[in-house]
């Protein structure tokens, strides 16, 4: 056996697995810590700047709770008919005389919410209508392993349904209920805005057929859009502001009790 | 889809208070509990096998080989679970093509291959390199084939090469105790990253996670070990059952306190989650955190083989004693992971109601596959006992 053949067999083999293990190594470390906390803003090409800032006012004084909204909406993108697949719902609360409140949101609000409190015990009781909250620091973007969710250069937070695996993490991230598990496709769904009517210079839906306005689409960039007007003139507040998600979703007369 | 849909309704008729209307499906089941846990097993087997190879602790060497074929077998099943619970499992490539960076999960698969490419496998080779070698001249068939091509055409069998081996495998294992630490406590990451969670996101999630799979890992191992040698019918090295059990008491205690300080910092501080989790933990997770994890999987064992630090009985009581320890402290496990990944979607994120969970027997999600994926790393183990029997190795490394 020759000692000086092996040493090079053994040397070659070292050498090759080093590279090979080390070439690994590098790239599955180097890459995650390339960008390992979320950009906020990544705007900055002049194509991007140009570009349309979407988001939504909800003006709670004017909800009745019709549900027209969730219905349209499941209308609209083919969202199925069980009652637990929602991209927008409303929910009712009812802050009882005794201090109690009572949320309710049967089918979404589909159909129209009926109050189920006798009246005699009721404080008070407002419509909260719920969706996606485009949130400029997604915790679903964030989480998604495959980034099939991710941020629109125009602030809408979408998923490829091409490239998700359906793993529902970003459900799990998703402070607000907003996502669910299509059954049919699959994969992650939720509210896209109306991704296909908006960018055709249409409003969502959920929007059009709210036969009160309480719901105000618009450009955020653009100050003189009706959404802009509405939160210049009222004090507006977004869902659960403590986790810090940069919701473009805003609320006029939230109370409280909603979370 | 219509016997989904049917148990989405029973869930829908037990709804407790209000939640989110998209929140009535689970979307993590019992294949998500089982893949912390498997996950869990190989770090803390590893990290036994490791006491004895870095730290020199001499007397665990009976269980070195056995605790590391062990690691092993359970890795190799650990992603299964994960996989086959995707929608989509054929897209799971995707998490190594294009891996989001920040996303806790994209990184788990290269952290899981990292382990078992660099450091198990080589580390398993390395230490049986040399017997490879001698068995491929003495075996016939289908052994016969197999140490010669694991060899990987490295035959010198010389105390020189045996030397190096040793050296290059030390090394392996030093790199490898951080990586088993990262596998685990990066498992914990996952979970305790979500901020949308108030029962998951704590900073010490990572922590609980990699001491509760120390403690599993090693109670497997004790538990393998006592049973592989009932097989064999041989002697069970006291000393060394008695040092494993040592181990298994000191990180049982971390584990306990670490995660009673995480329980004490939620009731004293009392953030706004903190009503919901209480009559969570009072409530649905009654059974399986108070018996199960608790009493059962923690509070019965460390008092048990806490005794026996103090005074130590007949070595039959013992081994009994141990035996049933550690299959108390495997379920014990099962149940904190269960804790945490059903516990964590029974409550509504509007912090205002209750979901329900029933797990179901057939089907991808059922109890009989996850049977499966815990019976299949057993089965995975035999064959690699069989293959390359630790206590057939002729290599005594120095």
């Amino acid at each position: 056996m020759g000692t000086k053949k092996i040493k090079t067999n053994r040397r070659n083999f070292f050498q090759t697995s080093a590279a090979l293990i080390g070439g690994s190594i590098l790239y599955s470390i180097l890459k995650p810590i390339d960008s390992i906390s979320q950009s906020i803003e990544e705007e900055t090409k002049d194509e991007i700047v140009n570009l349309p800032l979407w988001g939504m006012g909800i003006d709670l004084h004017k909800c009745v709770g019709c549900g027209k909204c969730a219905e349209a909406c499941k209308l609209e993108n083919n969202v199925p008919r069980e009652p637990f697949y929602f991209r927008t719902w409303v929910e009712q609360y009812t802050v009882k005389k005794d201090g109690d409140v009572v949320i309710e949101s049967p089918n979404g609000g589909i159909g129209g919410l009926k109050q189920s409190v006798p009246i005699e015990d009721i404080f008070k009781s407002f419509m909260v209508p719920k969706l996606c909250n485009h949130c400029s620091k997604a915790p679903c973007v964030q989480a998604c392993p495959v980034g099939a969710t991710y941020l629109s250069p125009d602030g809408v937070v979408l998923v490829d349904d091409t490239y998700c695996i359906g793993c529902s993490y970003c459900i799990q991230a998703c402070p607000y209920g907003a996502r669910f598990m299509n059954p049919v496709t699959h994969v992650a769904d939720k509210c896209t805005f109306c991704y296909h009517r908006i960018t055709k210079g249409l409003q969502p839906a959920c929007v059009e057929v709210c036969p009160t306005d309480a719901r105000i689409f618009g450009n955020l960039k653009d100050k003189k859009s009706d959404l802009v007007k509405f939160l210049q003139k009222n004090p507006t507040q977004v869902l659960k502001p403590h986790l810090n998600t940069k919701s473009k979703v805003f609320y006029n007369g939230l109370s409280s009790e909603v979370k | 889809m219509e016997e989904h849909f049917q148990h989405l309704y029973q869930a829908l008729s037990q709804v407790d208070g209000y939640i989110y209307p998209n929140e009535i499906d689970l979307h993590w089941g019992l294949m998500i509990v089982l893949y912390p846990y498997i996950t869990g097993l190989v770090a803390g087997a590893f990290i036994l096998a490791s006491l004895e190879r870095v730290f020199n602790i001499k007397v665990l060497k009976p269980t070195y080989g056995l605790a590391l074929l062990t690691a092993l077998a359970f890795l190799f099943v650990a992603t299964l679970p994960l996989v086959s619970h995707l929608q989509h499992p054929f897209r799971s490539y995707e998490i190594f093509m294009t891996p989001n960076p920040t996303s806790a999960m994209a990184i788990f698969g290269f952290v899981y291959l990292w382990y078992l490419m660099a450091v198990l496998l080589l580390e398993i080779w390395l230490d049986y390199r040399l017997d490879f070698v001698l068995w491929s001249k003495e075996s016939k068939g289908f052994k016969k084939y197999f140490y010669k091509i694991i060899t990987l055409g490295i035959n010198d069998t010389d105390e020189k090469s045996a030397k190096l081996d040793d050296k290059l495998g030390y090394f392996i294992t030093v790199v490898g105790i951080p990586s088993a630490f990262l596998l685990h406590g990066y498992v914990g990451f996952i979970f305790g990253s979500i901020k949308a969670n108030p029962w998951w996101s704590t900073v010490l999630m990572p922590v609980i996670f990699l001491f509760s799979a120390m403690v599993s890992g090693i109670a497997l191992v004790m538990v393998i070990y006592m049973v592989v040698c009932w097989i064999r019918k041989v002697r069970i090295d006291m000393p060394a059952l008695d040092t494993i059990a040592k181990y298994l008491f000191y990180i049982l205690i971390i584990d306990f306190t670490l995660e009673s300080l995480d329980q004490i910092h939620r009731i004293y501080e009392a953030e706004e989650a903190f009503d919901i989790i209480e009559v969570l933990v009072s409530g649905k997770l009654n059974i399986t955190i108070i018996y199960g994890q608790v009493l059962f999987g923690t509070i019965i064992p460390l008092i048990v083989i806490g005794l026996f630090q103090i005074y130590k009985p007949a070595e039959k009581t013992r081994k009994i004693c141990y035996f049933f320890v550690g299959l108390m402290v495997l379920v014990g496990i099962f149940f904190m992971r269960w804790n945490v990944v059903i516990g964590g979607q029974l409550f509504s994120k509007s912090l205002s109601g209750f979901t329900s969970f029933t797990a179901v027997y057939t089907g991808a999600e059922g109890y009989l596959m996850a049977g499966v994926w815990l019976i299949l790393p057993f089965g995975i183990l035999a064959f690699l006992l069989w293959l390359m029997p630790p206590w057939k190795k002729v290599n005594a490394r120095a």
